[in-house]
């Protein structure tokens, strides 16, 4: 199986320490003052060269968000967060807005080559099929740094830039449809993200047109003390395709630092998206210092009809994990999914599912969620399936499986089910399993190592899932699964 | 090959084996007979390296290397292969996944390369043909939804694809019907070398008329009381195991 011995090799090349992306880049930056006012919504706005409507949306937030409450209804505990006492927005001090990658900090460069991320056309294009090359647009806290064959998808048609360069370029579209999947009101952490939101990506891809690549953003947080904000817009118009990879991760510090992002996702008439997700944010350390608070909104309107949402996510990181990627299933005969892998180890929690909104006719959907804890971690699965009056017709099939390692740690699944239509059919499955000793002596009689029996378990746990990623992510996500599984065992 | 010096071996606090002795020469087939809960499967799975147990004293040789100081995984690369009384269903994994990836962890401890694909099938399907077995098992999930025979059978196979040096099988033919009985002996058989030992445990003749042990040996108590050739089999399936039990009582 050399994919098992992929995962066990990586395994081993890794000490002690697990994370490995946890190093930090030497940049001069320039931020906000700490803390949130008006004043820093304006400094966040100005450095972005916002238009006024941009500007009064912001505030308009940020006012509303002073009346709202952290929600608490969540599996997950973290002390309070002092939300004066972060900053806003960073960014590289020398050129924030590089034109090219000539004018881009070296020091950055780096940091993405260390983190294989690809940057330089040139390189990609030496021997990958045109089929196989993937677009990057690289945020770096605040700031997108980087996107890559932005000339070539223009050509297409297709618009992949970050989201405060599509705000002056592009202000209709963004007008159009920011705001309309998840409105400034939605919930305590999307409102703030829509006060202070700084970078992300923006997609339109034009109808018809089936995009010539893969998309995707990676999200580092590199500076002390900063969250990271950022806002994602993705419009496939009629008849179009996409698919879009989206990758994060952060230095290993003692504090825990805020991640608070918002995706919309729009799709019209006969129109895919395929948004896929591989979350590795710092998890903490094994006593549970540290790591990234996770607090995600995503979610995706089927606006037009035919149309399709398909939500994938490989989530090992984070030191709190609390995100459901949504569909509103709008569109007659529209179609929703969502596929999870949520792995957790030592201290880390997740409170993690998704919400199928039916409301067009003969909607259906399909959630697959593979949750596996191991440590003293605490897993919930957490998902809502609702059909509304005019929904005839609309089916949902639900399969949430849970995997313990060891018996210190938890898993929970909390299904809402909610149907005004009498023709919605709705199945859901759940089983909780764990790997047992007798399963384990089993394997190693057979000359299989603990760890070499723990990755073909979960290996075979996970499979269904993982086959959705588009293929070089899922083996990079099954090496992830492993490294954070690594030690869970004995 | 295999050497047993006054084995002692508790669960929970409960004794289990008390001062086993056992000799298999190489090339032999030793059989082990005895009541229920007289120890076999505790002793296979001590031999095995199984964790729960604890040994008290006594010691296990396997070509003079000490077994009891290593773990499960690198007996198995010593050569100790148990087939399980009850075998385990591992979701999610695939027959062939696991038969590969257990064929190339016993290569790496040998410092050989992994199987190519194309290599492994054709072991897999010669050695899957001679034991008769249903190639759509194999597509399923390990020993998941099998029935007890086949998961027997699928016990073989490993054994036949993994060349074991020493063979332990405990109650092989219990859940096999007649003919399946026959293949997966002529399976064993087929294993037979000079070079191979076997440990057979059974509790009836029949699997015996197959595979015809050198040594038979009556287990009773967590102790081997008496061994004899083949012929002790015959005896024990005439008069069962009363002798014993006497014995204790007096
Ligand atoms: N985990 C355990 N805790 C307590 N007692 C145990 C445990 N495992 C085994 N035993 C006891 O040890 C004794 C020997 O069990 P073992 O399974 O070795 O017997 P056996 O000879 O294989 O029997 P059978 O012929 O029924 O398979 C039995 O009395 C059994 O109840
Ligand atoms: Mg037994």
């Amino acid at each position: 199986m050399p994919a098992v011995q992929e995962t066990i090799d990586q395994v081993r090349s890794i000490d002690v320490d697990q994370y490995k992306y946890g190093f930090e880049t030497e940049v001069e930056m320039e931020k906000s003052p700490k803390g949130l006012s008006e004043d820093v919504i304006r400094f966040i706005s100005a450095k972005k060269g916002e238009p006024e409507w941009m500007l009064q949306w912001r505030l308009d937030a940020y006012k509303r968000w002073l009346t709202m409450t952290e929600p608490s209804w969540a599996r997950v505990s973290y002390d309070k967060i002092d939300y004066n006492d972060i900053y806003y927005y960073a960014a590289p001090k020398k050129n924030p807005a590089p034109k090219s990658l000539d004018e881009v900090d070296p020091e950055i460069l780096k940091t993405y080559e260390k983190l294989g991320i690809p940057l330089r056309e040139q390189e990609i294009l030496a021997g990958v099929e045109p089929e196989r090359r993937v677009a990057v647009d690289a945020v770096f806290d605040s700031v997108s740094v980087a996107t890559t064959f932005k000339e070539e998808l223009a050509k297409a048609g297709v618009i992949f830039m970050p989201i405060s360069e599509a705000i002056r370029e592009y202000p209709d579209l963004v007008k159009q449809y920011l705001g309309t999947v998840v409105p400034v009101t939605d919930n305590f952490f999307a409102t703030l993200n829509s006060a202070v939101f700084t970078d992300g990506s923006f997609v339109y891809i034009p109808p018809g047109v089936r995009c010539p690549m893969e998309l995707s953003t990676y999200f580092r947080i590199n500076e002390k003390n900063t969250g990271q904000f950022e806002r994602t817009l993705i419009i496939a118009d009629k008849g179009s395709y996409v698919s879009y990879l989206e990758g994060c991760t952060a230095p290993k510090r003692d504090e825990n630092q805020l991640h608070a992002a918002v995706v919309e996702l729009i799709a019209l008439d006969d129109a895919e998206i395929k948004y896929s997700t591989v979350q590795n944010w710092y998890p903490g350390d094994a006593e549970g210092r540290g790591g990234i608070y996770n607090f995600v909104t995503k979610r995706g309107d089927c606006r037009g009809k035919n149309s399709v949402i398909t939500w994938t996510q490989v989530e090992t990181g984070s030191a709190i994990t609390w995100k459901y990627p949504s569909c509103i299933l709008r569109g007659d005969n529209s179609r929703g999914e969502f596929y999870s892998i949520a792995v957790s180890n030592g201290m880390q929690q997740v409170d993690s599912g998704t919400k199928m909104i039916h409301l067009g006719k003969n909607t259906t959907s399909r959630i697959i969620s593979k949750g596996i804890a191991a440590g003293k971690s605490e897993n919930t699965y957490r998902g809502l399936v609702s059909a509304h009056r005019k929904a005839t017709g609309a089916r949902n099939f639900t399969n949430c499986d849970s995997l313990l390692i060891g018996n210190q740690c938890g898993a929970h699944t909390v299904p809402y089910i909610e149907s005004k239509n009498a023709t919605a059919v709705f199945e859901h499955e759940a089983t909780t399993s764990k790997i047992s000793e007798d399963q384990m002596f089993y394997c190693q009689q057979r000359g299989l190592s603990e760890e070499e029996a723990t990755a073909l378990i979960v290996n075979g746990f996970v499979k269904d899932v993982l086959q959705q990623l588009p293929m070089e992510f899922a083996v990079e996500a099954q090496k992830l699964i492993s490294i954070s599984l690594e030690g869970s065992v004995g | 090959m295999l050497e047993i010096k006054n084995l002692v071996v508790q669960i929970e606090d409960k004794r289990i084996l008390n001062g086993l002795n056992l000799t298999v020469n190489k090339g032999e087939v030793a059989a082990i007979m005895g009541p229920n809960g007289s120890g076999k499967s505790t002793l296979s799975y001590v031999i095995a390296g199984k964790e729960d147990y604890e040994v008290l004293d006594g010691e296990i040789l396997l070509d003079g290397q000490n077994l009891l100081e290593m773990e499960p995984d690198q007996r198995a690369a010593a050569g100790v292969f148990l087939a399980f009384q009850y075998p385990l269903e591992i979701p999610g994994v695939g027959s062939m996944t696991f038969l590969k990836a257990a064929m190339n962890a016993q290569r790496k401890s040998r410092g050989e390369g992994e199987l190519s694909t194309p290599d492994f099938i054709k072991q897999v399907n010669a050695a899957a043909a001679k034991l008769e077995m249903n190639k759509d098992m194999l597509k399923r999930a390990l020993n998941v939804g099998f029935s007890g025979g086949e998961k027997k059978r699928m016990e073989i196979l490993q054994m036949a694809l993994l060349q074991p040096s020493f063979c332990i099988l405990d109650e092989t033919d219990s859940g096999l019907d007649i003919d399946a009985l026959r293949i997966v002996s002529e399976g064993v058989n087929a294993l037979r070398s000079p070079d191979r030992a076997f440990l057979v445990i059974t509790h009836y003749q029949r699997l015996l008329n197959h595979i015809v042990p050198d040594t038979v040996h009556v287990m009773h108590g967590g102790r081997i009381v008496r061994s004899g050739g083949k012929e002790l089999a015959l005896e024990l399936e005439a008069n069962g195991y009363a002798d014993y039990r006497e014995s204790e009582a007096a």
